[in-house]
């Protein structure tokens, strides 16, 4: 295992339906970092939505019906703070107290990880596949921030690549107002907090915004395009693999 | 208070457009949170003092009972008067019992949140009593007519400009221009009203079991003097604000002011153990203390007694991005910000307050900067919990929600659809990679540009290149 | 009134269900640690002694906006406390505490000073009193009432004039309690620690001090007592 450890890549429901680039660049790195890669059926989701709209029955369901899945490999990884947070924090706590489940929960959790954290302190890699030139700013979301302290990995391997200028916008802490279903349920503060993070990444003099999370990315890109801004959007797996093919997020071809 | 909790969406969506408001939230956000991160890092051993916090609370909550058995002892020991009061009603009767056996006209107030909990100063006022708010921010509330908007500083949505006006309505005379003009005269008016008041109440931050103290925090010093110069004084707190000696109370203390505002510790920090001594010539007559329950307790048996930790220091508000958006007024009742999400379903039911604990977007910073480290988040999930049990959200939610679930929980169903629909978008977004408007996403595309999906899903591309193992 | 009190207890009793086989343990437990003095935490920086000790106090205390007059002994006080009244265009008048420190500094055979033992007034500008420590850690003062030393004489009159005794400076909170602890009539009825001048942030945009506790903190350290 130690040399080529069974990875199943938790694609994530939002990288899955909309930004497919990403889960083969989250392939192309753990491939790199010399894993066997696989993505177990059935995956769906990790359940966030039920489980921060108050749906505990519904959240602890797919739960059991995640877990079977992954429970044969080393590894899950996601590329996603929040769903890696999901399986690593929230699943125990879900099932605490349930003799069948409990165990079963802590044990995956404790295999789950998120995408960068994973190749820097797993894998060991210190320098990415990827090429890119350019100035680029990073986003810490919030949940691999502050449930899983993944800070100063992605930049890190930012940084070992030649070319690439990181750029520290002002508040990169901040929310980015998605917050899930948030953004819908309280479209006007999360307008105002994503348009703040918009101005200040826009200020930042950076031409490309990184996260590893879709939902923020998603919401950043959205706003920035609505205002006019011709800066790009891409999830930092793309860039660390060095697979810009797609075009960035909420861009067109061309 | 009656809660407008319901109305939370409403009142931020309006507070939104509040320049005033924008500026003052600025101020605490570069103001106060760059103060209390500077604050924490000037004291390396920041992060173990929060640890100690949290044993100590745990502790005392594990024990309250005896503890509050121990702190009456010495209280009473010491020559003070306690009255415990099961709720608000009962809380309002004995301080305005106090006052009429004190033949009391004029009352001076320090800031007390749980008198704001209790509603203490419109029941005074309706009975007849004179009611003085000492601490400035307190004392410009009252003089507006309104409510506070901050657990530390009530007035924060408030400009100097409108201060002005409302003091030169009170006091008479021109309106000032300069905030040391507008404190003199404050000062001013305020030391006479101190000087004929009959009672004195303040709150206390902390009751200490090991001498029967109370302790009072403040920057202006009007704690001291809302006490310390009328004949009877009444201190005012909940059950909860117990620690064990004064050791401990120290713990507190180094936290209390650096999380709030950033400051090393506040100008004024008072012990008090009893009424004025035999033989001194300056203090209170009578002290008493009303301890409060108000549901306090029924928090003590499930995940949410962690929250009666909470030492009021409002840096979870201060550092919480949706409090930064929309205000305290938008809470709609007495606590607001992240610990008010928490508490105001406890009050007020969530009934009348589930879109506190929904209206956050669990980044997390409250729980980060929270000196006593209360999973805020965790709990409001919770309440979101309670709040879906008794099918309390809005419809279009439920039935997304319902929908979505349907699918997830049939993964070769979902396969399908999202694969179709993901195909079917994919094409109509392929020109623009985005679209400005989706039915049924109204509320994301009436501020953001909705990101096309690419076409294929991953799982379908997958499948097709690489089989269909795993 | 005592209803209440037995239903509050009983309502954090069924909700603590703490089992009858622990109630010993518990009670034993909580009075373990009452009589407990011992420190929980001292933060590295309160650890200091000697000079560095009343540096780090002089440091934090001038920070906050004190003014600060270290003299050699008592004998210096009225000539002191005289110049900073002129300083500050003060009438040179002040009521004080009758604590013998302030005794042995023999103010009232200063001439040009007007001095008052007692209760201070509302016509009162100046107010001395006697710091019983001083805490290094934030430049903090802890004041004690007695029947020598009103605790008004540090809050009523617009400036706070207050001796403290260089020895007395300790290095933290919990040091400087301890010294307290050993004085007769302990716990007195108010202890105010006190941290730079009265200050107010309500008034937007600037910080401004003597809101409704002193506007002015000026400190006389002295070297050697008695
Ligand atoms: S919840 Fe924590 S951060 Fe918020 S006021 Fe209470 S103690 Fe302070």
């Amino acid at each position: 295992m130690a040399d080529s450890p069974r990875v199943a890549l938790f694609v994530t429901c939002l990288v899955d339906l909309f930004r497919p680039s990403v889960g083969w660049a989250a392939v192309a790195l753990l491939e790199a970092a010399g894993c066997r890669v696989e993505v177990p059926e059935p995956q769906v989701c990790c359940g966030q939505p039920a489980f921060n709209s108050g749906d505990r029955r519904t959240t602890e369901d797919l739960a059991r019906q995640l877990i079977p899945a992954l429970e044969p490999f080393d590894y899950v990884v996601a590329p996603s703070g929040s769903c890696a947070g999901m399986l690593r924090r929230h699943f125990p706590e879900l099932f605490e107290g349930d003799p069948a489940w409990s165990a079963r929960a802590r044990a995956v959790a404790a295999k789950s990880f998120e995408l960068v954290s994973f190749l820097v302190e797993v894998r060991g890699m210190r320098v990415p596949p990827g090429r890119f030139s350019g100035r680029v700013t990073y986003h810490d979301s919030c949940s691999g921030l502050r449930e899983l302290g993944i800070k100063d990995q992605p930049r890190r391997l930012l940084r070992a690549m030649s070319g690439l200028e990181l750029i520290e916008m002002e508040g990169c802490e901040v929310c980015c107002g998605f917050g899930g279903t948030f953004c819908v349920k309280y479209p006007e503060i999360s307008t105002k907090m994503v348009d703040d993070k918009a101005a200040r990444a826009e200020a930042s003099g950076a031409e490309l915004l990184l996260a590893g999370d879709l939902g923020c990315l998603m919401n950043i890109a959205g706003r920035l395009a609505r205002r006019g801004s011709n800066m790009q959007v891409r999830h930092v797996a793309e860039v660390l693999a060095g697979r810009l093919d797609a075009p960035p997020i909420a861009q067109s071809r061309g | 208070m009656e809660p407008l909790s319901l109305a939370f969406r409403e009142r931020a969506a309006r507070a939104l457009h509040d320049p005033v408001l924008a500026t003052a939230m600025q101020r605490l956000e570069r103001g106060w949170q760059a103060a209390r991160a500077r604050a924490a890092a000037d004291l390396p051993e920041f992060e173990a003092l929060r640890d100690a916090a949290v044993a100590i609370k745990d502790h005392v909550l594990a024990n309250l009972d005896l503890y509050l058995e121990e702190f009456e002892r010495r209280f009473t020991a010491a020559g003070g008067v306690i009255h415990w009061a099961r709720d608000a009603a009962e809380a309002r009767a004995i301080i305005l019992d106090i006052c009429r056996r004190a033949k009391a006209r004029t009352v001076t107030k320090s800031k007390s949140m749980v008198a704001e909990e209790i509603g203490l100063n419109a029941y005074l006022e309706a009975q007849g009593l004179r009611v003085i708010e000492t601490d400035l921010g307190e004392y410009i509330i009252q003089l507006a007519g309104d409510v506070p908007s901050h657990l530390v500083g009530p007035a924060v949505h408030m400009t100097r400009e409108r201060i002005a006006e409302l003091f030169a309505k009170a006091h008479g005379g021109p309106p000032k221009q300069d905030s040391a003009a507008l404190v003199a005269e404050a000062r001013q008016v305020l030391r006479q009203r101190y000087l004929e008041a009959d009672v004195g109440i303040t709150g206390a931050n902390f009751l200490i079991a090991e001498t029967g103290s109370i302790v009072t925090v403040t920057n202006e010093g009007n704690a001291e003097l809302t006490q310390g110069l009328p004949k009877v004084h009444i201190a005012l707190t909940g059950i909860e604000k117990i620690v064990p000696t004064v050791a401990e109370a120290f713990v507190f203390l180094r936290l209390l002011a650096r999380s709030a505002t950033g400051q090393e510790f506040s100008a004024y920090t008072t012990f008090l153990t009893g009424p004025k001594r035999e033989d001194e010539r300056d203090g209170p007559q009578e002290m008493h203390l009303v301890l409060l329950d108000n549901g306090r307790s029924r928090m003590l048996g499930g995940p949410f007694r962690e929250m009666l930790r909470c030492i009021r220091c409002g840096a979870c508000m201060n550092h919480c991005p949706v409090y930064l958006a929309a205000g305290g007024h938008a809470y709609g009742w007495v606590y607001v910000g992240p610990m008010g999400s928490v508490l105001t379903p406890h009050f007020v039911g969530i009934d009348k307050s589930w879109p506190l604990p929904n209206a956050s977007t669990f980044c997390g910073r409250c729980e980060e900067v929270c000196p006593v480290r209360i999973p805020l988040p965790k709990l409001m999930r919770l309440w979101r919990e309670e709040a879906h049990k008794r099918g309390l959200a809005p419809p279009a939610a439920r039935v997304g929600l319902t929908l979505w679930a349907f699918f997830a929980r049939r993964p070769a169903l979902y396969r399908l659809a999202t694969r179709l629909a993901m195909a079917a978008l994919g094409a109509l977004g392929r020109r623009r990679g985005r679209f400005s408007r989706l039915p049924f996403a109204s509320g994301w595309t009436v501020s953001r540009e909705f990101p096309a999906p690419q076409g294929p899903t991953f799982t379908a591309q997958w499948r097709a290149a690489r089989g269909a193992k795993g | 009134m005592s209803e209440a009190r037995r239903a509050i207890l009983a309502r954090i009793r069924a909700q603590l269900a703490r089992p009858p086989s622990a109630e010993e343990a518990a009670r034993h437990d909580v009075a373990a640690r009452l009589a407990r003095t011992a420190p929980v935490l001292i933060p590295a920086r309160a650890q200091l002694e000697g000079e560095a000790r009343i540096a780090l106090f002089c440091e934090k205390a001038r920070t906050l906006g004190c003014a600060i007059e270290r003299l050699p002994d008592l004998g210096a006080l009225s000539g002191a406390v005289l110049a900073a009244l002129r300083r500050h265009n003060l009438p040179l008048e002040l009521v004080r505490a009758a604590d013998p420190l302030l005794d042995a500094a023999a103010l009232e055979a200063e001439p040009l000073l007007s001095v008052r033992i007692g209760v201070p007034e509302e016509s009162d500008a100046v107010g001395l009193t006697v710091a019983l420590a001083g805490v290094a850690e934030t430049g903090t003062i802890m004041l004690a009432s007695s029947r020598a030393r009103p605790t008004l004489l540090a809050f009523l009159p617009e400036t706070s004039l207050v001796v403290l005794p260089c020895a007395w400076i300790k290095g933290s909170y919990e040091e400087a309690w301890a010294m307290l602890r050993a004085l007769p009539g302990w716990p007195p009825r108010s202890v105010n620690l006190v941290t730079g001048p009265s200050r107010t942030g309500d008034i937007p945009p600037s910080i401004e001090l003597g809101a409704h506790g002193p506007k002015r903190l000026i400190l006389f350290l002295i070297d050697r007592i008695g």
